[in-house]
């Protein structure tokens, strides 16, 4: 029998997706749910779902895509399967950008709330650069390299963000509980405001698989093959750091994701970007939503940050890659 | 038809290719002969493009300096060393890759495509493994692999960078046997970056000899593997032989003196 990617991850995000829904202080059965998002149904069930766990499984579901989606990304233009936002600092960057965003003015209004995800792109991208320039050898970037520069200037813009906070008013201070990953309370509006970001950001990274499979075999092939090198690889970074900002503006640092989903489709179905990238986009935000459910049931009442989930499975997984990557030379 | 002209390019300032000049006739085997950092790889990186140089590379009217990668690539396809390969895509994969310039951004190849990947493979003798992983192959197998992505870009000149480095005597031979058959047959102008000057001399319809960048001689290979020239490049006494039963040269180190 074929397996058919497509859709059985499509199933496996609707099922998250339920059971996202479903999951809570009060347990909303699949049919209730169904009423519901007919406009029927209980009322307070309602309120429920429409303000608080929809616009969060929502929220949850695009930061699990453009996590994922960005990851492979990365991974394809550094040839590296270690890279994700998180371990090559981009996320810790763009989390750093957010809160100088916040600690200048806190979002009270709309435009506020806009000017978060914009300056997490901009940090996203002087990361990326930084990281990049920092790493190279020659045309290549060594793991180690990526991993250590990655690292370092991650606990830099950690330290940062942490000392922002620390000298800035009780409001900032809230955001530590965010940056630590967790969908924020920011509901719909939050949603609206990292939207344009992820439909370019991932949207350039949707379409540019054929341009990631030629960037497999390094620069100089790539060009002979007919690609416009370093046109591609910078817009390819800045759509990925789209993408990483939009995901980390109101869902905090999350590690991990965009590392695992890409990783385990590659080795599922090969290396082939044009199918990597949408499987990857539509997979996390399924692994995302189950962690999320995870996170709010392991210690119920009590929900703990999603990033302290992701990072439990993930650095484990980030071990085993390691070793394998070591041993076998493959990816 | 490949025309270089007055070619020059430089590597972080240090200039590694000195006002290069010689034509690459169709149907024909040229191969770049000369000492290691003599800028053999050089001439193939700037005539595809991937560094910069000024000069020339034209076939009969058009100039490759002008265009875009994608158009170059309509023109030019390039054999790279096959040592470091993308080890997870299938030997299918990579072939059709070749394809690339004339296919839209999405790399959606059509049953067009698919056929001259099909006849490319066919034609080095890869299509029984074409389901496998590159990282599987052998060195040989691998770098037909190469040749046949090339041949599926469907270009008038093809260029290759020391296609017979790391294989075995065998597949050395084999390789450069199918590339000059290719070039003969299908009127390609092919240019070749060779170490071994006796395969140079066995295989190539004309030879050319780089020192430091400077083009020394361009010629049949009994015009330019002669004693003196050799000696002088490569700063070694050789003798020159002649071939048993080839009408070709061979060149022996002479380090009895």
């Amino acid at each position: 029998m074929k397996p058919k990617p497509f859709l059985s991850s499509f199933l496996l995000l609707l099922a998250a997706l339920v059971l996202s829904l479903a999951v809570g202080s009060v347990f909303i059965s699949p049919k209730e749910l169904w009423d519901i998002l007919r406009g029927a149904g209980n009322e307070t069930f309602a309120f429920i779902i429409w303000q608080i766990r929809l616009p969060r499984t929502v929220l949850i579901a695009l930061t699990g895509a453009a996590l994922s989606g960005s990851g492979a990304a990365y991974q394809g233009l550094f040839r590296n399967p270690l890279a994700d936002p998180f371990l090559i600092g981009v996320a810790s960057g763009a989390g750093l950008g957010a809160v100088i965003a916040m600690s200048v003015q806190w979002p009270y209004s709309f435009w506020g709330l806009m000017a978060i995800p914009m300056a997490a792109f901009i940090a996203a991208l002087l990361t990326v650069f930084i990281v990049y320039f920092l790493a190279r050898v020659g045309q290549t970037i060594p793991t180690t390299n990526l991993i250590l520069a990655g690292v370092a200037f991650s606990s830099f813009a950690t330290s940062l963000t942490s000392f922002l906070m620390l000298r800035s008013t009780s409001e900032v201070r809230r955001a530590l509980g965010w940056l630590l990953g967790g969908a924020s309370q920011a509901g719909w509006t939050a949603i609206l405001a990292i939207l344009p970001y992820l439909i370019i950001g991932l949207g350039i990274l949707l379409i540019s698989g054929h341009a990631l499979n030629l960037l497999q075999f390094g620069d100089d092939q790539a060009q002979q093959l007919g690609l416009n090198v370093t046109r591609i690889k910078t817009i390819l970074l800045i759509a990925a750091s789209l993408a990483t900002a939009a995901a980390v503006a109101f869902s905090g640092i999350i590690g991990f994701i965009g590392l695992i989903v890409p990783h385990l489709i590659r080795l599922w179905l090969g290396p082939d970007y044009r199918r990597l990238i949408p499987l990857s986009v539509i997979g996390g935000a399924s692994a995302l939503i189950i962690s999320d459910i995870l996170a709010r049931i392991v210690l119920a009442p009590q929900e703990i940050p999603v990033g302290i989930v992701t990072a439990l499975a993930g650095a484990p997984f980030f071990l085993w890659v390691l070793r394998r990557a070591k041993n076998q030379g493959f990816w | 038809m490949l025309k270089i002209q007055n070619l020059s390019a430089s590597y972080n300032g240090h200039q590694v290719l000195h006002d290069v000049s010689f034509d690459v006739k169709n149907g024909e085997v040229l191969a770049l002969i000369g000492p290691n950092g003599a800028g053999k790889s050089t001439i193939i990186r700037a005539a595809s493009g991937v560094i910069q140089s000024t000069g020339y590379i034209r076939t009969n009217g058009d100039d490759f300096q002008s265009l875009s990668p994608l158009q170059r690539a309509r023109y030019l396809a390039v054999v790279p060393q096959a040592i470091s390969l993308p080890p997870a895509f299938t030997v299918w994969e990579t072939v059709l890759m070749g394809r690339t310039p004339y296919l839209g951004f999405l790399g959606q190849a059509s049953a067009h495509d698919e056929e001259l990947a099909r006849q490319a493979l066919s034609r080095v003798n890869a299509l029984a493994f074409s389901d496998r992983r590159v990282g599987e192959l052998s060195g040989g197998e691998r770098q037909r692999v190469l040749l046949a992505r090339a041949l599926c870009q469907s270009t008038p000149i093809l260029l290759l960078d020391e296609p017979t480095a790391h294989l075995d005597l065998q597949y050395q031979v084999s390789l450069l046997e199918l590339i000059r058959e290719l070039a003969h047959s299908e009127d390609l102008a092919v240019l070749i970056a060779l170490h071994d000057l006796n395969l140079a001399s066995h295989y190539a319809d004309r030879v050319a000899l780089l020192v430091g960048g400077h083009v020394k001689a361009v010629g049949t290979p009994r015009e330019v593997l002669t004693a003196e020239l050799i000696s002088d490049a490569y700063c070694l006494p050789v003798q020159v032989v002649a071939h048993p039963f080839l009408d070709v040269p061979l060149v022996l180190p002479d380090t009895n003196k």
